[in-house]
């Protein structure tokens, strides 16, 4: 792809120059005061991050909520509502010490009586994902106001790193204990101790949050107000942030064809920090079941009629990266040996051959979030037809995706998932054959059984030596990577575009999710 | 005067059937002169027209060839357009005959259900009907022509009954004939002429239609149409103009010419009409 490499290295060479100059003229020292005003697409289903878990639902109330910690960019816990903790040697016993002066915003006082509800009983209620992490935990206890206590059945290092407000989000006891939890009415005006609170919403319209005036961290927030504008078509987005209505779009709110153009803008600035933590990482679903997908050398074949350094420089515009395996390579734990399946034509054609594929054709189901994702659906389609398989592309909105996948119903199909900073946390989850149930479009839905696998995952889990985690991963990598239960076709990028007087927006690796609290506006004209 | 001089007479309908003529040629030639298939990424994204030569037309967000995109979507456009509109008639014109002729109670039934579709706004209830089946050649072409084919059972009624009490129908009906071969045979010949006119006008509508629903992303993920190509193009309007621009253009003169050779053919076929003009 030689011709497309000199309009992409434009495009690149262009967005880095303006990310660079940006900061350049910054004033170092925090303003109070102004208003964030912020695309959020599409809009979430509710605000109560505890019991809703979408993607926007998680970037708004992320100001509202909190949890014991934050994590940088290198994913190494910072200090959030626990000033300090510490580790057991035997890796068993976890010591938070809280912040003493915490408020929820309602004026009670946030104790670690909190912590343990929020913990033991609300999440382990309410959210899949954070109950099979707490499935390592035996027990929480609190011995005074300011401590908890976690202690676990057997050694999880990832453990440490499951305290992020979308996992671990703190819930008022004295608010939801003994309730229904789902039929509060709280949860319309969601109640947390984060550096702004709820203020009102127009369904179909916009999201207010104003500052936390008791927020324990003395000075911040220096933002008066946030406004999370809702404007679903993407051209009136862009519109938006061109003539100044919005500030900052987060990922996803501005098309890739339009990033360029709104990154070069006067005053414009783009970072493509603040992803760590989630690392979204696409994929092609491959049916292991049945149909030619429940082949080995099919599932290969796809992995090398992909031309994902295509989609990369043209869909992506040139942001994201090609990934080597099954874990993405910003994590510890990836496997630097590993090669990626090269773009290879006629070795995909070869496999097709040795394994007698006979034109059976194969569905393929895009991700129907938006103009990138049905681009991509496109190009794939060529991809597989130019070696020689027959496909037929389905559309569905949302609803249908999600129905589909969870049922089973597909031959290939894209989606993009969270690897949550640790394979224990967001990686296993796609490949344990514990993990096939109907009902979900998230967890093992390709149906890939191997019990060796299953083994190296569960014992990397609780593996305390580091040297022998690793090696632990690095087999289950070789394995995934030579077995293809899935095609790995994207580590995304996730940029967020903002106006260069906004600073410090962006401050660890869970980015706009982890709200808004060191980010203040530089106003312009020093006559006020 | 024969039907054809009559036809060339109007000097709009002509130019309307040289420029229907050129597209059907495209639409013939799409697959000699673009054997590839057109979703086939073939150069850099965003060439403009003529930027390298063989790209006489540019390319696509994708580096897709944008000419064998116009002629590819030729033959899509013109293909659901006519199908569309023959099963429109397959609908509405029986439908308008039986109750045309028979009147009472049938007539009524019939021009129920008939303004039942009518106030049900048309593209609408073609964007729910494509949702539902899910987008295919087949499901659109059934959508457009179940929001299409009302005008056409009003039009074959009212020819029906101004035509069914006339001397010859009476005769006819007199000698013993069955009310098939009278409705057939005798009175549906008569009201061909401005079916055909308006049959002529609801390929152009169908095409629009088509392009409507593939502009949002209701076309055939698989096929190649012009609506598709203006949707993709949509949101880089402001880098890439033409990209929208040319396939518009081709929806416009397509559309165009057949709404001047529907009005010609109104001429050709209706010479007392058209001398009154």
């Amino acid at each position: 792809m030689t011709l497309l490499s000199s309009v992409t290295g434009r495009l690149t060479a262009a967005a880095l120059l303006v990310t660079l100059a940006a900061p350049a003229s910054a004033q170092e020292t925090p303003q109070a005061g102004g208003v964030a005003n912020v695309a959020i697409q599409p809009e979430p289903p509710g605000l109560m991050l505890p019991l809703v878990q979408n993607a926007p639902t998680q970037r708004v109330a992320g100001n509202i909520f909190e949890s014991l910690l934050r994590y940088d960019t290198d994913l190494e816990p910072m200090p959030q509502l626990a000033e300090s903790w510490e580790i057991s040697d035997d890796g068993l016993t976890y010591t938070f010490h809280l912040h003493p002066d915490v408020k929820w915003h309602d004026g009670e006082a946030f104790t670690s009586a909190d912590v343990v509800f929020s913990a033991d009983v609300f999440l382990r209620e309410t959210n899949p994902r954070t109950r099979a992490i707490l499935d390592h935990v035996k027990s929480i206890e609190a011995p005074d106001d300011n401590t908890v206590v976690f202690t676990l059945k057997q050694p999880f290092p990832a453990f440490i790193q499951a305290f992020e407000v979308g996992t671990l989000p703190m819930v008022p006891k004295h608010i939801y204990e003994g309730t229904d939890f789902y039929n509060n009415p709280a949860n319309n005006h969601p109640i947390g101790t984060g550096p702004f609170e709820f203020a009102k919403w127009d369904r179909g319209s916009v999201i207010e949050l104003g500052k936390n005036p008791d927020y324990y961290e003395a000075g911040k927030p220096y933002l008066d107000k946030i406004y999370w504008h809702v404007i679903p078509d993407a051209a009136s987005r862009a519109a938006a942030y061109e003539n100044g209505t919005l500030n900052i779009m987060p990922a996803g709110s501005v098309e890739n064809f339009d990033i360029p153009r709104l990154a070069e803008m006067e005053g414009s600035c783009m970072t493509e920090s603040g992803n760590e933590y989630f690392n979204p990482f696409a994929m092609l679903w491959l049916n292991n079941r049945e149909g030619p997908t429940a082949d080995k050398r099919f599932r290969q074949a796809v992995m090398y009629a992909l031309d994902r350094e295509f989609a990369r420089n043209v869909l992506w515009n040139g942001l994201g990266k090609v990934p080597s395996g099954p874990f993405n390579s910003t994590l510890a734990s990836h496997d630097d040996d590993l090669e990626p399946y090269p773009y290879d034509p006629d070795k995909a054609e070869e496999l097709l051959d040795e394994m007698g594929y006979d034109g059976e054709p194969v569905r393929l189901l895009p991700l129907p979030y938006g103009e990138t994702w049905t681009r991509w659906g496109e190009a794939v389609r060529q991809n597989l037809e130019d070696v020689g398989i027959n496909v037929e592309t389905e559309s569905s909105d949302v609803a249908g995706w999600n129905q589909k996948i969870s049922d089973w119903d597909y031959d290939i199909a894209f989606t993009y998932l969270f690897q949550y900073g640790d394979p224990s946390l967001g990686i296993a989850r796609t490949y344990i054959s514990s993990n096939i149930a109907k009902g979900s479009p998230w967890n093992n839905v390709e149906g890939y059984a191997n019990p060796k696998v299953d083994e190296l995952f569960a014992n990397a889990a609780v593996e305390n030596d580091p040297e022998k985690r690793q090696a632990m991963y690095d087999e289950v990598q070789q394995i995934l990577h030579d077995d293809v239960p899935l095609a790995w076709i994207m580590e995304l990028a996730q940029p967020t575009i903002y106006r260069c007087n906004v600073h410090d927006l962006i401050t660890t690796g869970i980015g706009l999710n982890d709200g808004f609290k060191n980010a203040w506006i530089e106003q312009s004209g020093s006559n006020d | 005067m024969s039907f054809f001089k009559r036809f060339a007479q109007n000097r709009g309908a002509l130019g309307g059937l040289v420029i229907l003529g050129l597209v059907v040629l495209l639409a013939l030639l799409a697959p000699f002169l673009y054997p590839d298939s057109p979703w086939r990424m073939v150069q850099r994204p965003f060439l403009a027209p003529g930027e390298v030569s063989g790209f006489w037309l540019g390319t696509d967000v994708m580096g897709r060839d944008v000419a064998a995109g116009l002629a590819h979507g030729a033959w899509v456009s013109l293909l659901i357009g006519l199908i569309s509109t023959v099963v429109a008639l397959a609908i509405g014109v029986p439908l308008g005959a039986l109750a045309g002729y028979f009147g009472g109670k049938i007539d009524d039934a019939l021009m129920r259900f008939t303004e039942f579709f009518q106030t049900i706004p048309n593209f609408a209830l073609a964007i729910v009907l494509v949702a539902i089946m899910e987008p295919s050649t087949v499901s659109i072409v059934l959508a457009i022509a179940i929001v299409s084919w009302p005008p056409v059972a009003r039009l074959v009624r009212g020819e029906f009954l101004s035509i069914k009490h006339r001397e010859y129908v009476e005769a006819a009906r007199l000698v013993g004939q069955t009310h098939r071969d009278i409705i057939i045979k005798q009175i549906l010949p008569n009201t061909l002429s401005p079916v055909i006119v308006l049959a002529s006008l609801m390929v152009a509508t169908a095409i629009l239609l088509e392009s409507s629903l593939s502009f949002l992303g209701l076309g055939d993920p698989d096929t190649m149409s012009w609506g598709y190509m203006i949707g993709a193009a949509r949101t880089v309007m402001r880098q890439a103009w033409w990209l929208s621009v040319i396939p518009g253009v081709a929806i416009l003169l397509t559309v165009l010419a057949l709404n001047l050779v529907g009005e010609g053919l109104d001429d050709a076929l209706n010479p007392q009409l058209a001398r009154q003009r």
